[in-house]
């Protein structure tokens, strides 16, 4: 088992130092031209452009100028170009509200997925089958950020059917009733992709599930129906479920939710990249993509030393 | 118990008993058949063809925009009207106080005129946008701009992924650890997250490395990132699937019969996975428009003034209460092609193997 982990360790590291490299690599090389000229804009003189090569190192052989990105990064001193402000401070500034907003979705997609997957199942070929499959369907062929935008423009304060406030985060801590009824919106704008497919992949599972010997064998020993269902079938038909959430959750946290946290003007670390986007301000992406794909990496590791404590058949050797 | 009639069995039964059925009994290839199960799926039919008259109509954009809007995509109309029924309209409202005394009414100006079916002769069909553009021809060539990408992409995607898998799978040891490592790295980034950087680093200077050059604003771009962030979706279970085909019998044979690397991966491999690839083909387009409309809504994808039905919901985002129908309208056209390539997708993929799981996962 500790064998095990440290490989897993070992591999994450390098993932990550690769990770970061290839970072690199898209935003200083790909660009082209001089990188200074670019940082300085298009009104500066020859002595600003020095300045600039000057003050980030920019004649410093490549390894040294990717050391000096990464050291600026961990030790916080990354600044953006057009606002100057410091990009790990306001990356840690939209955590709370990336979480939040992830942390609920998750629960919903969970719940409703396994319960509408169900539902779905047990009355294979009827007519609430047939809807439910429809409308999955239609759940997972449309973009996130238009459902936002029409969910938005429905139900949001001022709107024709005014239920819910409009966008912007409040904290929990600031009040937790706001928060909620904040988030409750983005929650489910951003779930519905993931009910729609858990939906379909828990169908299949379930149907495969059901006509296994043992099903028959507790049906034969006399279980009672929903005994059986839960039992037998749902327990046994959830460990993909399990696996799929463990990694889309990891994605959702690490940036899928860029979209909807964009479309409700949440100000969490996804809008932050995607604000940045818009004045090719490189720093604040370099580092929401950076610390998102360590967040993955972590992630994914945390997953599969669980795993294999729960399950020995899986530790690799 | 007495039978009444006895049948002896020979190996010339099965030709006997054809020959009565009038003809001998004919091969049928693995394509036929799946195409005959795919024919008898009506929903998966009707489906594929709103896809195809989805990309004839996006296609017949110029003529549209000539002939019936006549207008360009890009033409501004502000200030400008049009009749209707009769009656001149203004494209863009002019705000202003209309009326005198106890009838004075304000009204607010720069707010497009909405969606005018065939009320106008053809002008109008959606509505028109704030700069009086008319958004039935802008929705038709972002159209062509979002499908050429997300084929386009598709195309790509699926062929290094099936290359790289061939290579992985049929060589195995360095050039499978290579290429594996290479899947997971990327596998490792946040998918949108990664096409996001891409995507802005791209669109300041483009891209000229290694003798290529594609400028800033190309369609190339959103093409080429795509396709790149989502080659291991592809080619790892492609590879998986060739793995265990290599260990076949088949494959022993004709390595026996001393055919090349070449000639194995490109006639023995390749049609065993053929279902598979074209069932991901289908899906992988579904999964790169809705991409395509994610990184153009956020600005890092098909650039202004070519419009894209992600570009074009970005537009009307903030007219959204006062000119809904900017954002809806790309909208439902992304919702339309996406449900009819899933819909489609999953039939073909019944049709070819029943039994197989081949999915996109998200």
């Amino acid at each position: 088992m500790l064998t095990f982990v440290i490989r897993r360790l070992i591999g994450a590291f390098l993932v990550l130092v690769a990770v970061s490299f290839i970072t690199y690599l898209i935003f200083v090389k790909i660009p082209g031209g001089d990188p200074a000229q670019r940082i300085a804009g298009k009104l500066a003189t020859d002595q600003n452009i020095a300045d600039i090569r000057e003050k980030l190192h920019l004649d410093d052989p490549f390894y040294k100028q990717y050391w000096g990105m990464m050291d600026s990064l961990f030790t916080g001193s990354l600044k953006s170009y057009s606002s100057q402000l410091n990009v790990v401070d306001e990356i840690k500034k939209g955590m709370p509200a990336t979480f939040s907003l992830c942390i609920g979705a998750g629960i919903i997609w969970l719940g409703f997925g396994i319960l509408v997957g169900l539902i779905s199942a047990i009355t294979a070929g009827r007519w609430s089958d047939r809807v439910i499959t429809v409308l999955a369907l239609i759940g997972i062929s449309m973009p996130v950020f238009w459902l936002g935008l029409i969910a938005r423009y429905l139900f949001a304060e001022g709107h024709p059917f005014s239920i819910f406030p409009d966008a912007e985060y409040v904290g929990i801590t600031d009040n937790p009733w706001q928060w909620f009824v904040h988030l409750l919106m983005p929650w489910w704008v951003l779930a519905v992709l993931f009910i729609g497919f858990y939906g379909r992949v828990l169908r299949s599972n379930i149907l495969d599930t059901i006509n296994e010997d043992y099903v028959r064998t507790a049906k034969a020993k006399g279980v009672p129906y929903k005994r059986v269902l839960v039992k037998h079938v749902l327990r046994n038909s959830l460990i993909p479920i399990v696996t799929l959430f463990g990694l889309d959750f990891a994605a959702v946290l690490g940036g899928s939710a860029i979209l909807t946290e964009t479309v409700f003007q949440l100000k969490g670390v996804g809008q932050y990249a995607a604000d940045s986007v818009q004045s090719l301000d490189l720093p604040p992406i370099m580092g929401v993509t950076i610390y998102a794909t360590f967040f993955i990496v972590g992630f994914s590791v945390v997953v599969d030393v669980l795993y294999a404590w729960l399950d020995p058949r899986i530790r690799p050797t | 118990m007495a039978t009444e009639t006895t049948t002896d069995f020979s190996l010339d039964t099965a030709a006997a008993l054809a020959a009565d059925e009038g003809g001998a009994i004919e091969g049928r290839s693995p394509w036929f058949l799946a195409w005959r199960r795919l024919r008898r799926n009506f929903v998966a039919l009707a489906f594929l063809f709103l896809f195809v008259l989805i990309v004839v109509a996006c296609m017949l954009a110029g003529p549209y925009a000539r002939h019936v809007a006549h207008t360009t995509p890009n033409e501004n109309h502000l200030g400008e009207t049009f009749v209707r029924d009769g009656q001149k309209v203004d494209i863009v409202s002019k705000g202003g106080i209309t009326g005198s005394g106890d009838n004075t009414s304000f009204k607010a100006g720069g707010i497009p005129v909405g969606p005018q079916l065939w009320h106008a002769g053809g002008r109008y069909v959606f509505g028109a946008d704030t700069q009086g553009r008319d958004v039935a021809v802008r929705l038709l060539y972002g159209g062509q701009n979002s499908l050429k990408v997300g084929i386009g992409s598709a195309l790509i995607c699926t062929l290094f992924a099936l290359i790289f898998a061939l290579l992985a799978g049929y060589y195995g040891g360095w050039v499978d650890w290579i290429l594996s490592r290479f899947f997971d790295l990327i596998w490792a980034f946040p998918v949108l997250l990664l096409a996001i950087a891409l995507g802005t680093a791209l669109s300041i200077n483009g891209f000229h490395h290694a003798g290529i050059n594609i400028q800033a604003g190309s369609l190339w771009i959103p093409t080429g990132v795509i396709s790149f962030v989502l080659i291991p979706y592809i080619a790892r279970p492609l590879r998986g699937q060739i793995l265990s085909l290599r260990e076949k019998e088949f494959i022993e044979a004709a390595t026996a019969q001393g055919a090349s690397p070449l000639r194995i991966m490109a006639s023995e491999l390749m049609p065993n996975v053929a279902s598979s690839v074209l069932v991901f083909f289908t899906l992988i387009i579904a999964n790169n428009i809705l991409t395509e409309a994610g990184l153009s809504f956020l600005g890092a994808g098909v650039q202004p003034p070519n419009p894209s039905w992600g570009t074009l919901i970005a537009d009307g985002q903030s007219r959204i209460a006062t000119a809904p129908w900017l954002a809806i309208i790309p909208g439902i056209a992304i919702v339309l092609t996406v449900l009819s390539l899933n819909v489609f997708g999953d039939g073909l993929r019944d049709a070819l193997d029943p039994r197989a799981k081949v999915r996109i996962e998200h």
